[in-house]
């Protein structure tokens, strides 16, 4: 019963403020929807405590959903650490992204269209993690997928936004058809889709090979490799992650619920889950390692250069699930999974303090329209310095915890992709430094380039945006500190308790005694990328001008974000629309039509010409034709039949 | 009760019959009155059509594959008898069939005004034959209902139609022409080879492996055209453009599944052989069918030809499931039949509405309906979503099931089919966002009124069966199990067991 209030409570605020909102009106459907959510979440901290403490596990049966020959699935919850870890996460960032979007949208007039789209994106994000089988998982997936569309198409008046929507429909659409394969190859090999057969039995196919597209190949490879193509979907990797920073399109309280905490981690959570399977398939592995080393290097370095507050913010997200990946591909998921739960507090918090600084400037995202508004918005300020501090990784804060372990753990590997995931995300460490205080002094130190009114009323935002910073401030602080020991340390197997892989000597003990450089090396990176910004822009010179100019191939190159984009329009999106019009005008009209009903019409009779005379008369002719048609078929029948 | 019970799927066929027959003695000196008394008269007889199309679901065993509620009299001369049933492949079409009528009567309420009578009585009579199609176990009673339903049909487009109706018409005639007289000719020579013409025997009757190659293609030529299949569709296009929006829900709905029922109940069981032998063919059109129109429906500026060629697509789909011989693929596609019927049928309502307001079909003349059509708006996205097949909606378990049959056939299948689902959210959520998003600019489209109380009842209908469908989908898969067993174990000694045993290699030394 705690389980499913706690996954369907959103469901009812989604279908309350939905169906009901104009009636009930604005403010009864943001109390409705948060209080729900928030229930939820305090439930959540039980259901936490119960599992993690008392080493629990449940599986609610819900209603049955299909049954078809062998594939036989329902809708069912599975309790785990591993979901109830994820269930604090969601419920949590969610309950307060609510109460803080009651301040941020106070000039919105759909409120109730945007709370129940909040409520309904949580409610397909505790199916995606409570999910004990693969298409429930999927379920809450493409439900997650649907959110976000909405979402970031929210204010649909935008054509920018629109555009932003369907790019991140469609290429998440791109993930999700490796992991509908992935679904059908695990069917195959297994015969289940239900995660407790599937982690049972994966063991026995550690030989097996399965025909994919001609080939042989090791099966349980193949699978793994499938479902990490949507993990790279949901999650924003190279490659796939082109739809993350246009999603900035919606309404920040979005960007910090959907596009950092919470649904860019379900790939994560997909490969973390999986685990049993991908420990079967070290090619699987070092192929997530290669891809979460590439995307945390790639992000971190279009981050350096980008001007609008929220881009910088989503592409280190982008950069610091790139992290997570590293850790899964060296089978530290402890580590991946700890630097999830970090990275939702202080990431919320970067994305709600930027959402403060953009509503205390009058919806302006530009840093270069902004500076020196640390003293018209003090909290705004420390909080965002918290949360720097905390992404930076100096010590003591969350971040320093889960990251610096991630990176450890990739020195400490030894398996292929370990030594390159060590380099890139100490380089993208220093990077993330970099681009972090560049954001902190451009928006708030210096002097001001916003106008003067804009400058002048600048304030603070109400409590409901004030209270949501304060408490994520204070996760970020402590949450790491707390929960180490639990997630990576020697608490880790009572915690895990087999919902992850977890074993002793396993890579996160190893990973506890690396040499003193590698403990070290993070931080320096962190220190240089500190001082080099403040370099930059603190001292009034002209250093950062002066540097884009002289290196300006370079700095074109990741202004424009590798030029993913342009690549992707010239080699999909124009062919595909090219390829459409060709098929439609040369293939149907001209080739099928031309020689099929045209060219017969045209090889019987003038018929155009005729149909211009006798107009409607000729449908009747062509039914009495019919008639007259079937007529003969019943004598023939008839005489047939008599003759037998 | 018993009478009803042994005499239901008559009476269901002679309902639409009586109430064709009560229209036409309906006269009232003031035509809106009689207007009015026609319409009502025929919801009220789809009314009751639909309620007794219940009963025959509530009636139904599951557990058995044989033909039910059966019923057989003498015709003409010896061979030929009166002779229908349902089992677990047809019943829930012929329960499509009579819930899809009355939406389409109240959909036609305000938007036809002309010769109402006549098209009351085409859509009634069309109700018969199409209960007929899905019904009739003797072959040539099913080939009457099969070519006579294509009358109405053909009255509706070319009477009520739009400007080029003539030409739609005269397509669509050409094209089923072509596919009648070969399935005539496969029908004759079948009833003179094997003696009967009732179909539970032909299914057990063997057919020379040659001569099933022959009388194989000759069905195919006409479910093909019925499908539509790949290259054979474009008179769909044309007909659904030019057709009344009554017209277009159904030839979607219900028109488009006799070819997947023909395939089912005649290609199939009657032909195996020849259905192994041939199915690669089928894959390949169905394959070219999912990625080109996926494609063409990309750059359609006619909203109706979009969502044609859309149909063409999900068809796609369900071709695939049915040649695969197994029984994910099988139920998944008369799953995906039965979904596609209610969400296709949908959204031509949606078509429909804007339709009657605005009288204009180029997508590039609306824009923004969010702002002043927010109900419309909301339900235009769900059955999108629909279409595109988001899990928990009617239009994800057919796909899924056929793709999840499909890879355990062949991966390149799943693999080539699976891109239609990427390709589809691509088109459908680019034609919402220039119908529904951005700026309302538009005079003529800012006066538009949201949906009337009429049309929400149009609708509530239909979004409950989708989800209802999507969230709970045994209720409608339950009757299939023991048909479509039967079918796999009888004709293709297919052990429905799991199937991936053969498809799993393991290497020397295990």
């Amino acid at each position: 019963m705690l389980f499913k209030a706690i996954v369907f409570l959103p469901l009812v605020g989604f279908l309350i403020a939905g169906m009901f909102g104009r009636q009930i009106g604005d403010k009864a459907s943001m109390l409705v929807t948060s209080l729900l959510v928030s229930v939820a979440a305090v439930l959540s901290w039980f259901a936490f405590f119960d599992v993690t403490e008392a080493g629990n596990e449940y599986s609610v049966h819900v209603l049955s959903w299909v049954n078809s020959g062998d594939l036989s699935f329902n809708w069912a919850l599975k309790i785990d650490t591993l979901t109830a870890v994820m269930l604090v996460v969601v419920n949590s960032v969610s309950a307060l992204v609510h109460w803080y979007s009651m301040g941020y949208m106070e000039e919105d007039p759909h409120k109730p269209r945007f709370f129940a789209y909040l409520s309904l994106f949580t409610f397909a994000m505790l199916m995606l993690v409570t999910s004990d089988n693969l298409v429930q998982m999927f379920f809450g997936w493409e439900g997650v997928g649907l959110a976000s569309y909405l979402l970031i198409g929210f204010w649909f008046k935008k054509p920018s936004a629109n555009a932003a929507a369907i790019k991140a429909f469609v290429v998440n659409r791109v993930g999700d058809f490796g992991f509908a394969l992935g679904i059908y190859a695990v069917f195959l090999l297994v015969g289940s889709v239900e995660f407790n057969t599937i982690f049972a039995n994966i063991g026995d196919y550690q030989t097996a090979t399965v025909s994919f597209l001609g080939t042989e190949y090791h099966a349980i490879t193949v699978v793994a490799l499938l479902l990490f193509v949507g993990a790279m979907g949901k999650s924003a990797q190279l490659g796939l992650h082109t739809w993350l920073p246009d999603a900035m399109e919606g309404p920040t309280p979005v960007s910090a619920l959907i596009h950092a905490a919470t649904m860019v981690t379900a790939g994560v959570f997909l490969v973390a889950r999986f685990s049993p399977v991908f420990e079967l398939s070290p090619v699987a592995l070092s192929v997530v390692t290669y891809v979460g080393a590439a995307t945390a290097i790639f992000a971190a370095s279009v981050g350096l250069v980008q001007n609008d507050i929220k881009r910088v913010i989503a592409y280190s997200t982008c950069s610091q699930l790139g992290y997570m990946f590293v850790a899964l591909g060296v089978s530290a998921y402890g580590a991946a999974v700890f630097h999830l739960f970090t990275h939702a507090f202080f990431k919320a918090l970067l994305f709600l303090g930027a959402g403060s600084v953009i509503h205390a400037m009058h919806h302006e995202q530009d840093m270069r329209k902004m500076g020196g508004i640390y003293k018209k918005i003090p909290l705004t300020y420390i909080v965002m310095i918290i949360g720097t501090l905390a992404i930076t990784g100096v010590p003591g804060l969350s971040g320093y915890f889960s990251k610096d372990m991630i990176i450890e753990a990739a020195y400490a590997a030894s398996t292929p992709g370990a030594e390159f995931a060590f380099v890139m995300t100490v380089c993208a460490a220093f990077m993330t430094s970099f681009y972090s205080w560049r954001l902190i002094f451009l928006t708030f130190h210096g002097p001001t380039r916003a106008d003067n009114h804009t400058f002048d009323h600048a304030h603070e935002g109400p409590l409901t945006i004030r209270l949501p910073l304060i408490l994520l401030a204070l996760g970020a602080l402590f949450a790491g500190f707390l929960y180490k020991d639990a997630f990576i340390g020697d608490g880790r197997f009572g915690f895990w308790d087999g919902a992850l892989i977890t074993s002793a000597g396993d890579i996160l003990d190893r990973a506890h005694d690396v040499p003193a450089a590698v403990i070290w090396s993070p931080f320096v990176a962190m220190v240089l990328g500190f001082a080099i910004a403040f370099l930059f822009y603190m001292r009034g010179s002209d250093i950062a001008k002066r540097t884009s100019e002289t290196w300006d191939g370079l700095y074109a190159f990741l202004l424009n974000k590798w030029y993913f984009d342009e690549l992707y329009n010239f080699l999909f999106v124009r062919p595909a629309f090219w390829l459409g019009r060709i098929f439609w005008k040369k293939g149907d009209e001209n080739i099928i039509d031309g020689f099929g009903p045209n060219g017969v019409s045209a090889l019987v009779a003038d018929v155009a010409a005729r149909v211009r005379k006798l107009q409607t008369g000729y449908v009747y002719h062509y039914a009495f034709a019919m008639i007259i048609g079937l007529a003969l078929v019943v004598t023939w029948f008839m005489l047939q039949s008599g003759s037998h | 009760m018993s009478f009803l019970q042994n005499n239901l799927l008559s009476l269901m066929m002679i309902m639409p019959i009586l109430g064709a027959a009560i229209l036409l003695i309906i006269r009232h000196s003031d035509p809106d009155i009689e207007k009015r008394n026609i319409r009502q008269v025929s919801l009220l007889i789809t009314l009751i059509t639909f309620v007794m199309s219940l009963v025959l679901w509530f009636g139904f065993d599951n557990s058995t594959a044989e033909f039910q509620f059966v019923e057989q009299h003498a015709w003409i001369g010896d061979d030929i008898s009166y002779y229908i049933g349902v089992d677990g492949i047809s019943m829930l079409f012929v329960v499509l069939t009579a819930f899809l009528m009355p939406i389409v009567v109240l959909a036609s309420w305000d938007s036809i005004q002309d010769r109402v009578r006549e098209y009351m009585i085409a859509f009634l009579l069309l109700e018969t034959l199409m209960i007929g199609v899905f019904t009739a176990l003797d072959i040539f009673l099913f080939y009457i209902f099969f070519e006579g339903g294509l009358i109405p049909m053909y009255l509706l487009i070319g009477i009520w139609g739009g400007v080029n109706r003539i030409y739609a018409s005269f397509k669509f005639f050409l094209y089923t022409l072509l596919g009648s007289v070969l399935m005539l000719v496969a029908v004759m020579y079948m009833y003179l080879e094997a003696g009967t013409t009732e179909i539970p025997l032909l299914m057990n009757h063997s057919f020379d492996v040659d001569v099933q190659k022959w009388l194989w293609l000759a069905f195919f030529a006409s479910f093909a055209v019925k499908m539509p299949m790949w290259p054979v569709h474009t008179w769909l296009p044309d007909a659904h453009v030019q057709a009344p929006t009554g017209g277009s829900v159904i030839l979607a709905g219900i028109l488009l599944k006799m070819g997947g029922y023909g395939f089912l109940r005649f290609s199939l069981p009657m032909l195996p052989e020849a259905t192994i032998e041939f199915s690669w063919l089928v894959f390949t059109l169905s394959i070219i069918a999912i990625i080109v129109t996926s494609l063409i429906a990309l750059v359609q500026e006619d909203i109706k030809k979009l969502i044609a060629y859309s149909s063409v697509a999900h068809m796609g789909f369900v071709t695939i499931g049915v040649f695969l011989l197994n029984v994910n693929g099988i139920e998944g596609a008369i799953f995906t039949m039965l979904s596609h019927g209610v969400v296709s049928g949908a959204l031509f309502l949606c078509v429909g509405v804007i339709y009657d307001r605005l009288h204009t079909r180029e997508i590039s003349r609306y824009g923004g309906l969010a702002v002043n059509m927010k109900i419309y708006a909301t339900i235009f996205v769900l059955f999108s979503m629909a279409s595109i097949g988001l899990p928990g909606t009617s239009g994800f378990v057919g796909e899924f099931l056929v793709l999840n049959g499909s890879f355990a056939y062949n991966s390149w299948i799943a693999f080539l089919a699976t891109t239609g689902v990427v390709l589809g959210a691509a088109y459908m959520l680019y034609l919402v966002r220039r119908l529904i998003f951005g700026e309302l600019d538009k005079d003529d489209v800012k006066a538009m009124p949201d949906l009337s109380l009429r049309e929400k009842l149009i609708f509530a209908p239909l979004i409950a069966v989708v989800l209802w469908m999507g969230i709970y989908p045994n209720s409608f898969l339950d009757p299939m199990h023991a048909s479509v067993n039967a079918l796999l174990e009888t004709h293709f000694l297919t052990d429905t067991s799991h199937a991936a045993a053969d498809q799993i290699g393991t290497p020397a030394g295990r």
